[in-house]
């Protein structure tokens, strides 16, 4: 039924999978002493800023993103600005849960606030991009009838993915096990990307075997 | 309401999981007595015929170096010449085979052989008190580590020998101001393989040379942290090995003639370098004895012991040293030191074999007399087989010194054997591990989470169970072990009161899962084919649920040391997670907002939902303001954390301190006012809460104890803490009044807090009743009602019909009075009733905060902050949980059925957990409070049960309180209830359903069985975690935290299971209580309004 936009996602999702790995090896190339542990902020701003860009720009050319009512140039141009505002709110957000979950708050805060931008772009850019700066539709969407259509599920599924990974990164920071993947955020982060690109890989193939049984009210 | 059925099934599971328990503690922790006797040179240990000071006799040695290389396992100090390719650790140490072969009768290296538990704070204990130490050295100062018992140190220092020490800092805690010098190096960081014995290289050949010193004690670390680190095959312990060879080189060139070395180390290790455990590898060390002039007769003979026991050297050092054994030492001295008995040279001042055993089994034998007259825990059969066997030696030695004539040798090996007799004694009760009381603990254990699991599920038929559900299990509880009891008498002897109470309990578990299962398929079969709740649980897609994804989580999180060690942390970071997914899943189910104004719903094509949207809007804001409340309470509360010595960088929270220890006095003063508002605002917060219910109108005695005593109590506090808090000598004026006041105000405090706790108990009911047709007139115009006429009915069955009727008349009449202002033209015989909604509620709550007030009396000032975090987080958890039963609308969907969900009782015993550490404790035993003891009692005690108890209330507080409160969960989605459904009123008939509490009274087969179900989940999520922590200690018996951090954490978690269960009981136990009380009310107030 849906073959069509399965194919798309699934192509959408190789394009920002290999935008995240692109944004590892290309630093190391270019960018002499970079590496994931070592500078794991310049990496984790790479890694943020080429998902935001790639994810932005599919999702537009795609025409994903929730219809506009208006046409104005003033009218997108707010928009455009009320999302910067939505995506730094969403930024201050997760820092604030993140020091809530146990982070220090003074010491590493702008380890724990690049950790927040990340998880802003892998999850709350998403939200913007295919339901626009609009919270009640975000917080509807998360509910078992929220979905209205197959990148509503996808979304879903994604940010699902992505914050139980970084919940899961930071089980081994008390570990005594003195790796350079236990400083902190490096684990929470690492585990945020993982959970990330399973969520991408997940999203198409298992709406692919429910395509049977997901039904959508209309828009 | 079967109160009893569900008293005497929680009362059975405790007893189920108690038993368990003790079977595993018995076999684990190893228990000894300490006797706190020292030996003195006055006590004669030579034999009676010449009286002469043993002390004073000339020595065999006037020095002793002893070089201890922790670690030093034997297979390291061997030397293999044939062997060409050798391993790392292999022919590293050459200088003692040298020594040995060149030097036959100045040198010998025997194995070692410690007794486990092979750490090295238990093994130093071992090898200078001569004693077999265990985990628990009852007597010991918890307090400190220092060792009280007699010991070498001891005995060294008492005769006026300098005892230098240098090394592993463990020393300078067992033996603090011990020392006539001591250079103790940090010894906690396992990684660092160099800073203690480079430190001891710079000092130890200076201080030989140097002539200020008797005995030098130099402790190594660098072998055994080489093993945690790298393990003995790898390069670095080669390295380390062969340094250790030029140290004992360099000693022995700058020993002197009256100089004895001892080289030796105090445990093994395994493969992997590490140690703690019982196998061969772990308890075989080496010892090398070296002196400059010739102790041995010559090589190595036939009679030569293949191994060394580790509390042989004791002995042996004392008798060379001249100083006298050990009080406690169980050791028998080294033959080969000793002159052989044909030589008899009283000259040189050399004690002959014989003398040294002689000497050995008098000490030995005293020792044994003094500890089976304190402690009962030696076999009695060995016991007088031992005092026999010394009677004879004792009398065949004397007689043979009485006649002049040498005694035989057969006299010498038979008191080597006696010796070991008592060696290997004391050694079968103190020192070994029981592994099959531990496995018989664990089964015992995991029966009854699974029985508790059970009843948790099926609660439902077990109250409504006719006959008696634990009939049978008890009786055949009690056959089995009295059987085994008597099977024990009849073949051993005498029975062990463990194995006969873990029989019964495993009986009578077995039994009760049969009848359970067998209840469950007659109950499915007579409701038709059901599926089985029972199978559900093995669906894996359950273990995706949050509260059983943290629930197995926070188990597994007790077998990491890690995690054990970071636990405050790791149960609040689960508790936020658990706490977080309630909203989110309310969300994914589309309860936490109104949903969208949908055109079927509006053209009634749908059931219209059972709350508004304002009411959904109301619950949701409360929801997400009290998880807002709860997640700063939880941060607030890593604040009073307290700090692991293993935790490093790591600050313990000021407000642990107690006040009078401050300095600044502004800042004394800031923390006194805080502490005295926090304790105010938790009595204020507490009293708003049940004035707004209506339960503080009545006359009764729990009114009266929140009325007056509550406020009181707190001004005691207040002034404990004013009086407690000044220092020293700042009023000498008042010195004598302080006193006074530091005795009697917590005292006052104490009577107080025990009137009011029995005052709620005998008189719960907080209602307060106003007739309003008193001696009215019309009122007997009035018809009779109904039920009169019904003279058929039962008295029960009229009660039931009855009480719905009479509390809607009360409401009726209340809402008539609320709304016409007056009663005038109320012409029914009314009642109006406060505070009969929360009639549950309020006296368990008033008893949980009278409790909060008197635990936090124990705890430091500064705690009172904490307490009040704690009662905030409290009521933010039962107000998630009303909102989230309100807005999941289960009590509208299905009238009656209380069971609270396991997410709160998940999220309550984490908050139990995070507040034990979040007071300041940890499960250390530096960590206890004890200043808690002297709460009241500043001049000490005189037994221990009292000091003890109240060290138990101060460390378990937490524990206590939401246990005791653990029934407010059933009871606080009723209570909330109401204010829910009276915003919306304004719809049909929602305002006749708000009955609150009066619901259960209702319902009461439903009510016994939700408490019943609360309760065993609760204790379920208790015992799982007692359960997993001690299959952390039985798994990991081995390893190298075991005796840091496992066995600590077992006992505290043990003990916190035993307390927690102690007040659910309690809880619980109110609640019927209160139940009771209720219908007696009924019952009175039927006559008075029918007549």
């Amino acid at each position: 039924m849906w073959d069509h936009e399965i194919r798309a996602m699934a192509s959408t999702h190789a394009i920002i999978a290999g935008s995240v790995f692109m944004a590892t090896v290309l630093p190391t190339v270019l960018v002499p002493g970079f590496s994931v542990y070592g500078t794991h902020l310049l990496w984790l701003y790479s890694v943020s800023a080429a998902v935001a860009a790639v994810s932005g720009t599919v999702f537009w050319l795609l025409g994903v993103t929730a219809p506009t009512k208006k046409h104005t140039l003033g009218y997108k141009l707010s928009r455009l600005f009320r999302s910067c505002v939505y995506f730094f709110l969403s930024c201050l957000f997760f820092h604030t849960v993140v020091v809530l979950y146990g982070a220090p708050l003074i010491e590493s805060a702008l380890e724990t606030f690049s950790l927040a931008v990340l998880l802003s772009s892998l999850t709350t850019l998403r939200c913007l991009c295919v339901l626009g700066p609009n919270v009640q539709a975000w917080i509807r969407v998360f509910s078992r009838h929220g979905a209205m259509s197959v990148w509503d599920t996808c979304l879903q599924i994604t940010v699902a993915c992505t914050l139980i990974g970084a919940w899961v990164g930071a089980f081994p920071i008390p570990l005594d096990w003195d790796r350079p993947w236990q400083v902190w955020p490096v684990s929470c982060s690492l585990g945020a990307i993982i959970g990330y690109l399973t969520g991408l890989v997940v999203a198409p193939a298992w709406i692919h075997y429910h395509r049977k049984q997901l039904t959508y009210k209309c828009k | 309401m079967k109160g009893l059925t569900v008293l005497s099934l929680l009362v059975w599971l405790c007893a189920v999981y108690f038993v368990g328990i003790y079977l595993f503690v018995g076999g684990f922790l190893l228990v000894r007595l300490e006797v706190n006797r020292t030996s003195a040179c006055g006590d004669v240990l030579q034999p009676g015929v010449e009286p002469l000071d043993f002390c004073q006799s000339r020595p065999r040695f006037r020095r002793a170096v002893i070089l201890i290389i922790d670690a030093l396992k034997i297979d390291f100090a061997r030397f293999d010449r044939s062997n060409t390719a050798p391993r790392p650790y292999e022919n590293k140490l050459p200088v003692l085979e040298e020594a040995v072969s060149s030097r036959p009768s100045q040198s010998r290296l025997y194995p070692f052989r410690a007794d486990p538990p092979t750490t090295t704070m238990q093994r130093i204990k071992g090898f200078t008190t001569g004693s077999l130490p265990t985990f628990v050295d009852v007597g010991n100062n918890f307090a400190s580590s220092a060792i009280l018992e007699d010991n070498l140190i001891h005995q060294l220092g008492q005769m006026g020998k300098r005892v230098v020490f240098m090394g592993d800092d463990t020393w300078e805690n067992l033996f603090p101001k011990k020392f006539y010098r001591s250079l103790p190096f940090p010894s906690f960081n396992v990684k660092d393989l160099h800073t203690v014995d480079n430190g001891i290289l710079q000092h130890l050949y200076s201080t030989m040379v140097g002539d200020d010193w008797d005995v030098l004690v130099a402790h190594f670390l660098g072998v055994d942290h080489c093993g945690h680190r790298f393990g003995p095959d790898h390069p670095a312990m080669s390295d380390k090995l062969t340094q250790m060879d030029g140290v004992i080189r360099a000693v022995i060139d700058r020993l002197q003639n009256d100089t004895l070395l001892v080289v030796m180390g105090d445990h093994g290790m395994t493969d992997t370098g590490d140690h703690g455990g019982e196998s061969q590898k772990e308890t075989d060390a080496a010892l090398f004895l070296y002196s400059p002039s010739a102790i041995f007769p010559g090589p190595p003979s036939q009679d030569e012991p293949d191994v060394v026991p580790q509390t042989d050297l004791v002995p042996t050092l004392a008798l060379l040293l001249g100083i006298p054994i050990p009080f406690s030492s169980v050791g028998q001295v080294l033959l080969p030191l000793f002159a052989p008995h044909q030589q008899t040279e009283a000259a040189d001042g050399r004690l002959s074999q014989l003398e040294a055993l002689w000497i050995n089994t008098k000490q030995v034998n005293r020792f044994l007399e003094t500890y089976s007259g304190l402690a009962k825990d030696i076999d009695p059969q060995s016991l007088s087989e031992l005092k026999a066997q010394f009677a004879r030696l004792s009398s065949e030695y004397l007689s043979a010194l009485r006649e002049g004539r040498a005694p035989s040798q057969r006299l010498a090996s038979s008191m080597q054997d006696y010796l070991t007799a008592v060696r290997d004694t004391c050694r079968a009760t103190w020192a070994r591990f029981n592994p099959a009381k531990m496995a018989g603990g664990l089964a015992v254990l995991t029966f009854a989470c699974v029985a508790c699991l059970v009843t948790s599920e099926l609660s439902v038929v077990l109250t409504e169970e006719k006959r008696a559900a634990l009939k049978a299990p008890a009786t055949v509880a009690i056959a089995v072990g009295v059987g085994v009891a008597a099977a024990q008498l009849l073949t051993r002897g005498y029975a062990e009161a463990a194995w006969s109470l873990a029989a019964g309990a495993i009986s009578s578990e077995v039994i009760f899962l049969w009848r359970a299962w067998r209840l469950k398929r007659s109950a499915v079969l007579k409701n038709g084919a059901k599926a089985s709740k029972l199978s559900r649980w093995l669906i894996p897609r359950r273990l995706l649920l949050p509260w059983l994804a943290v629930a197995l989580l926070r188990c597994a999180s007790l077998l990491s040391d890690s995690y054990v060690i970071h636990e405050g942390r790791v149960v609040t970071f689960l508790l936020l997670s658990l706490a977080l997914c309630v909203p989110i899943h309310l969300n994914w189910n589309g309860h936490l907002l109104p949903p969208t104004p949908d055109p079927l719903k509006s053209a009634g094509l749908l059931p219209s939902p059972t709350l508004t949207p304002a009411a959904i809007r109301k619950e949701s804001g409360t929801l997400l303001g009290c998880l807002g409340l709860l997640v700063l309470c939880s941060y607030l509360s890593l604040w009073f954390h307290g700090c692991r010595e293993e935790q490093g960088l790591c600050q313990p929270s000021p407000f642990l301190s107690p006040l009078s220890r401050l300095q600044d006095n502004q800042l004394k003063n800031i923390y006194y006012i805080l502490s005295v508002a926090s304790l105010a605002v938790c009595a204020y917060l507490l009293r708003l809460c049940l004035c707004h219910y209506g339960n503080l109108n009545s006359s009764g005695g729990s009114a009266f104890a929140a009325r007056w005593i509550l406020p009181l109590l707190c001004v005691c506090t207040g002034l404990h803490w004013a009086v407690g808090a000044t220092a020293e000598d700042a009023f000498r004026q008042l010195a004598e009044l302080i006193r006074t006041a530091q005795l009697a105000l917590p005292r006052a405090a104490f009577c107080l807090l025990g009137a009011a706790l029995s005052l709620v108990w005998a008189d719960p009911l907080t209602v307060f009743m106003k007739t309003r047709n008193a001696a009215s007139s019309r009122s007997s115009a009035l018809p009779p009602p109904r039920y009169r006429a019904s003279t058929g009915i039962s008295p029960q069955a009229e009660l039931h019909h009855l009480i719905p009727q009479i509390y809607q008349r009360m409401r009726r009449s209340l809402e008539d009075g609320e709304l016409s202002g007056g009663g005038e033209d109320d012409n029914r015989p009314a009642v109006e009733a406060y505070g009969l909604g929360t009639v549950y509620s309020a006296p368990l709550l008033l008893f949980c905060g009278l409790l909060g007030v008197g635990l936090l009396l124990l705890h430091p000032e500064g705690m009172s902050l904490a307490f009040l975090l704690l009662l905030l987080e409290m009521g933010a958890l039962l107000h998630i949980h009303a909102s989230s039963t309100t807005l999941s609308g289960s009590p509208g969907a299905n009238p009656g059925a209380f069971n609270v969900p396991w997410t709160p009782v998940v999220l309550w015993s984490l908050a139990a957990s995070q507040f034990f550490h979040a007071t300041g404790h940890l499960p250390t035993f530096p960590s206890i409070q004890w200043g808690a003891a002297f709460v009241g009692f500043p001049d000490g005690h005189v037994g221990t049960v009292l000091p003890a108890s109240l060290v138990t209330l101060n460390t378990f507080a937490s524990h206590i309180l939401f246990a005791v409160g653990c029934p407010l969960l059933l009871f606080w989605p009723l209570v909330r209830e109401v204010r829910g459904s009276r915003g919306g009123r304004g719809y049909g008939e929602e305002g006749e359903d708000a009955v609150m509490e009066m619901r259960l009274r209702e319902n009461p087969h439903q009510f016994s069985a939700a408490l019943l179900q609360l309760a065993t989940r609760y204790l379920f999520i208790l015992g799982a975690q007692t359960f997993s922590s001690v299959c952390a200690a039985a798994i990991l018996r081995r390893h190298l935290m075991v005796w840091k951090v496992f066995a600590p954490k077992l006992m505290f978690e043990a003990s916190g299971f035993l307390v927690s269960s102690t007040f659910l009981l309690i809880g619980v136990t109110l609640v019927i209580r209160v139940d009771v009380a209720v219908g007696r009310w009924f019952k009175r107030l039927i006559p008075s309004v029918s007549r």
